[in-house]
Parts: C-alpha cells; sequence; structure tokens
C-alpha cells in the first residue's frame, strides 16, 4: 500500500499545539514559518527535513525549519527554531539539521539567518545532542569556522538561554526584539539559587541590556516585522560570501547639501557637534545604516553608500564623551572593521579624536588592551582605507583612525584638521613644567601663550601637508567627490586572501 | 521601620534620580540649581575632560533636589552629579 503524503506533511507544518500558538500571538511572536515567509521572497523557501522525527507526532519537523531561499533574488540558507514544539528546544534531530544547514551554506557559499526562539537543549536526548562529534558543539564549531567567510546573521525573538546563547554571540550581527528576545547563561531562577541574586529577565539578560550595556546586540527592535526589514537591509550591503563582489544600487545625492558641511563644525576645538550630520553631508541620502547605534556611542560605526556603492564608516562622536576612545568604543570599532574587511567592503575613517581615555577607571577596565585590539583589527584590515580628518587627531587617536602609518590609501584633511601628539597645553605643561612653576601666574599666562602659539605653528596643518603627512587637503564641500573618486581607484588594491590570521592582542 | 515605612522607601527610591557622570573629568559648569524643574535631555553639566567640553543631559525629567558637584570638583566616571525627584 502507497501512503500518502499530504496529511503527514499537513500535520507537520502546523507545528506544535494550538495553545502554544495562542501564547505566542499573546506576546506578539510569530510562528517560525511565518518569520520565514516575511524574510523570504514569495515561493522562493526549498525545505529539508521537513519530516524529522515524522513518526512522533508530538516534534513536527523536531522544532527547527531549515532550507534554503531567496532575498531580494540572492540566495540564502536559513534556520529558525519552532517554540511551538517542546520550546524549540534542541533535540538530536533539530542539531543534525541545524549542522546540515550550515554545511549547505558553508558548501553554496552563500548567507545563513539564524531565527533563534529556542530554550536550549532537549534534556531528555542529552546524549543524542549534547557532547559527540555531531553535537551541538559542532553548530559552534561551524559558526566560527564560517566566520568571515560567508555572513552569518542571527534574529533573535525570544531566548537564547545557556548555551544557546552561543549562537547569537558567534554571528556578524545581532538583531533584538525588545519585549521577547532575551540572552543569558543563567536564568534569574538559577541567579537566586546559586548566586543569590535577585534580577528580573529583562534587567539581566533582556534585548535594551544586550544592545545598550553588555554590547552582543546590535539592533534593538520594536516588532518582529521591523527585525526582519534590518535583516534585509543589512544583508543589501553585503556580499554572498568573501570573494564575491559587493552589490551596488544607482547613486543619489546626501540628504544634507556638501555646503552645510563646514557650518556643522565648531570655531573652538572644545565644542561638541554631532558627527551624523556630517555623515549626511557625505553619503548618499538615506543610505547611513547604523550598527550598535545604542552602545559605546562615542564612536559611529555603519554601513552606507558612496555614489551607490557600499562602505564601512568609522567616526568619532565628539557630541558623546567628546569623541574619547573609551574600552566599549575601542572594541565596538575594532569588531566592525573586521566584519569590514572580511567581506571586502572600504572603510572610511573620520576622525575628530582628542585620543583614548586616561585615568584609573579605564586603565582597571583595561583600556590598553582594547586600545590595541582596535588599532590591531585596523592595522590588519587590507581593504581600501581613507581617513578623513575633521578636527583633531591626537595621539593615538590618530593611529586607531587610521593615520599615515597604517596603509591609509589617502589622508585627507579638512582646513580646519589638527595632528599633533596632543593639544597645545598638555604638551607645554609637559615639556616646561619645572620652568613653569617658577614664574607667577601672570607671567605664566603669558608664557603659556607665547608657546601655544609656536606650537601651532608647528603642527599647522598646510606645514604637514607641506612636509607630505597628509596626502590631500580639501575644502568643506570637495569631501564627497574626492572620497567618491579614490574609492573608485582604490577598488582595484589586492588583497591577500591567503594571508593566515595573527593573534588578537591581550 | 515598619511595613508602612518600607512601602514608602520603595516609592521613593522609584521617583528619585540620580544624574551620573559617563566619564571621568573636571566640572566647568553646573547649569542647575537647587529647585529647578528639568526636563530629559536638558543640558545639566558641563565638564571638561580630555580638554573636552562634555555636556552632560538629564536622562530624565523632574526636580532638582541636590547638586553633588561643584564647579572644578574632579568627577570620576558614575559619580552622582545631580539628584532628581
Amino acid at each position: 500500500m502507497i501512503q500518502e503524503i499530504k496529511p503527514i506533511r499537513d500535520r507537520i507544518l502546523k507545528g506544535g499545539a494550538q495553545k502554544y500558538h495562542d501564547k505566542n500571538a499573546e506576546t506578539k511572536k510569530f510562528f517560525a514559518r511565518k518569520r520565514i515567509e516575511l524574510l523570504c521572497d514569495k515561493g522562493s523557501f526549498v525545505e529539508d527535513g521537513l519530516y524529522a522525527n515524522c513518526l512522533d507526532s508530538e516534534l513536527p519537523a523536531d522544532g527547527v525549519v531549515t532550507g534554503l531561499g531567496k532575498i531580494q533574488g540572492r540566495a540564502i540558507a536559513l534556520m529558525a527554531n519552532d517554540s511551538t514544539v517542546k520550546a524549540g528546544s534542541w533535540g538530536a534531530r533539530t542539531v543534525e539539521k541545524i549542522v546540515r544547514i550550515q554545511e549547505v551554506a558553508e558548501k553554496l557559499q552563500i548567507p545563513l539567518f539564524y531565527l533563534v526562539d529556542s530554550a536550549g537543549a532537549r534534556l531528555t536526548d542529552q546524549v543524542e545532542m549534547f557532547p559527540g562529534r555531531r553535537g551541538a558543539g559542532r553548530i559552534f564549531r561551524n559558526q566560527a569556522r564560517f566566520s568571515g567567510v560567508i555572513p552569518q546573521i542571527c534574529l533573535l525573538f525570544g531566548p537564547s538561554a545557556a548555551g544557546g546563547a552561543y549562537i547569537p554571540a558567534f554571528c556578524d550581527v545581532l538583531l533584538m526584539v525588545e519585549g521577547n528576545a532575551s540572552m543569558y547563561l543563567g536564568s534569574p531562577r538559577m541567579a537566586e539559587a546559586v548566586i543569590g541574586e535577585k534580577v528580573t529577565l529583562e534587567d539581566m539578560g533582556g534585548a535594551k541590556i544586550h544592545c545598550s550595556t553588555s554590547g552582543c546586540g546590535d539592533f534593538l527592535c520594536a516588532t518582529e516585522e521591523e527585525a526582519i526589514e534590518k535583516a534585509k537591509c543589512y544583508l543589501s550591503f553585503l556580499p554572498q560570501n568573501y570573494r564575491a563582489c559587493l552589490p551596488s544600487v544607482a547613486g543619489s545625492d546626501p540628504e544634507r547639501p556638501v555646503t552645510d558641511l563646514k557650518s556643522l563644525i565648531p570655531q573652538s576645538d572644545a565644542r561638541a557637534y554631532d558627527m551624523k550630520q556630517v555623515i549626511k553631508t557625505l553619503v548618499d541620502k538615506g543610505s547611513f545604516f547604523e550598527i550598535k547605534e545604542l552602545y559605546a556611542k562615542e564612536v559611529i560605526t555603519g554601513f552606507a553608500r558612496l555614489d551607490g556603492k557600499t562602505i564601512a564608516i568609522v567616526a568619532n562622536q565628539p557630541l558623546v564623551k567628546g569623541g574619547v576612545l573609551f574600552v566599549d568604543s575601542s572594541d565596538k570599532a575594532a569588531r566592525f572593521i573586521q566584519i569590514a574587511n572580511c567581506y571586502s567592503i572600504p572603510i572610511l575613517f573620520i576622525a575628530d579624536v582628542p585620543g583614548f581615555m586616561i585615568g584609573s577607571k579605564v586603565e582597571k577596565e583595561g583600556m590598553i588592551r582594547s586600545g590595541a585590539k582596535l588599532i590591531y583589527a585596523m592595522s590588519n584590515a587590507d581593504v581600501p582605507k581613507i581617513s578623513l580628518i575633521v578636527r583633531k587627531a591626537y595621539g593615538a587617536g590618530l593611529y586607531a583612525m587610521c593615520g599615515p602609518a597604517f596603509d591609509c590609501d589617502a589622508t585627507i584633511a579638512l582646513p580646519s584638521a589638527k595632528i599633533a601628539v596632543m593639544g597645545p597645553e598638555p604638551a607645554i605643561n609637559a615639556v616646561y613644567y619645572n620652568k613653569m612653576a617658577e614664574l607667577d601666574p601672570e607671567a605664566k599666562k603669558a608664557f603659556m601663550a607665547e608657546k601655544i602659539k609656536e606650537y601651532e605653528a608647528n603642527v599647522d596643518i598646510f606645514k604637514l601637508a607641506g612636509e607630505l603627512i597628509v596626502d590631500q587637503m580639501v575644502d568643506f564641500h570637495e569631501v564627497r567627490t574626492e572620497l567618491i573618486q579614490r574609492f573608485g581607484f582604490y577598488a582595484q588594491k589586492h588583497q591577500d586572501k591567503d594571508r593566515r590570521p595573527g593573534i588578537l592582542p591581550m | 521601620m515598619d511595613s508602612h515605612d518600607e512601602s514608602w522607601l520603595h516609592v521613593w527610591r522609584l521617583i528619585m534620580a540620580i544624574i551620573k557622570s559617563e566619564m571621568a573629568g573636571t566640572v566647568l559648569e553646573v547649569k542647575v540649581k537647587v529647585g529647578d524643574t528639568i526636563k530629559g535631555g536638558q543640558e545639566i553639566v558641563i565638564l571638561e575632560s580630555m580638554k573636552m567640553e562634555v555636556p552632560v543631559s538629564a536622562s530624565q525629567s523632574g526636580k532638582v533636589t541636590e547638586v553633588k558637584k561643584q564647579v572644578g570638583d574632579f568627577v570620576n566616571e558614575g559619580e552622582a552629579l545631580i539628584e532628581l525627584a
């Protein structure tokens, strides 16, 4: 007798029991298959392993949907936990399906999406799913090995607990839905039992905490639709894999006219201003796509388009903490530079930086360790790099923002640019400390004024251009055109794809 | 302390807010005084740090109940500047 496929398939496609669907609906969570429908082009999804555990009516697809689809015509692979089946927990077949779709994505060299909503390991299956060669550890191993080879994008719609929390951690980018997404190694209940801490889930591992404080999350999204749209937008800047060409679109004029740039830079060196407005005068209208917007805001990281072509931007933000580089902002910039480098995205550094933060607080936090990571990542990025010096580039800040010594393809200075080991006052204090201690206040002031004048003449930006330290000086309204032309030429730059990675400092 | 006091303390903690410094520096200007009503986002203190003027804004609206630092004081990252109720 030949059995009918349809009744079994229909049962599996419905997922878990109705009460779990209802529960999801109450918290504005979509069914896993609905999420796939929203993510992929209509009718493009082809599924693998639909019949995993099909003889057990309690385990449709074993709680995970895997397969291939298209996003705006581009092939992608995906896995989506089904939280209506045993809370999306991982059984033996679940893990095998995830490992297989990872292998498929690697074989086809296409981006891989992880739609995560899972309670973690299914304890009843632990021997089959946890310790072995193709156990859950293999998922993380694959993620780590495919890192920088194919884009890996995680959308977190629900919990991602204990070991499961490492799926988002190993992705290039993490989008989290506020109120539903959470990541933690031990639940609040466990924290209370083991260490005595009383804390809510939202406070310990909620989306907001991870996107603003821990730095684990990149995008805080109000709804699942928003997370899915943002994930598609993210993909639109990236190639299919590390060897593929970058996508490009038709170019457009910037949101703010290029002539606005001059008025955005304050006369006083100490005054704050909003670097995001500067970016709006440079890149194609509406193209700036900020990553980790809520985290370590003194540095801005994001993709944008310049005449239709993808670039990565690392910019100091004088509006927050004076634009000084801290521990978290250094880590944030370092990681973003690595993403850009892996996918051959040219990097524009926009510098206005007083330097790395000093003081006992940051030294204890490992300022040197994180600062070194940033300089390491930037040095090892061999994509086209342009450093635009808007105002200050002081001390190691110049180095971090891709100064001339770091194979910068061009250091471009605006007339407001200043490059020095440090600002005039601290420099003069350091050099003439003993002499100034002997002077009375009046004489000290006059001495300082005179020395500041000398100091500024010595590091005058035209003098530095004369010494060939900066490659080009441009007027404010000329920057955009200069960048478009130069990135056009530098696209030819040779990248050594076979170079072995070094050791991340400290 | 009876349970009535405790619940009051709880309410007080909820309505009181402390505005802290995000980085180490010296107080350059205090733009509010005790009794002022301020709005979330309003600049309340300007610090000088790394030779930059660093504005500190209120994270929420409220009435200033205490100014904890004066012009010229050193303030470390995370230290309280202003208390609101």
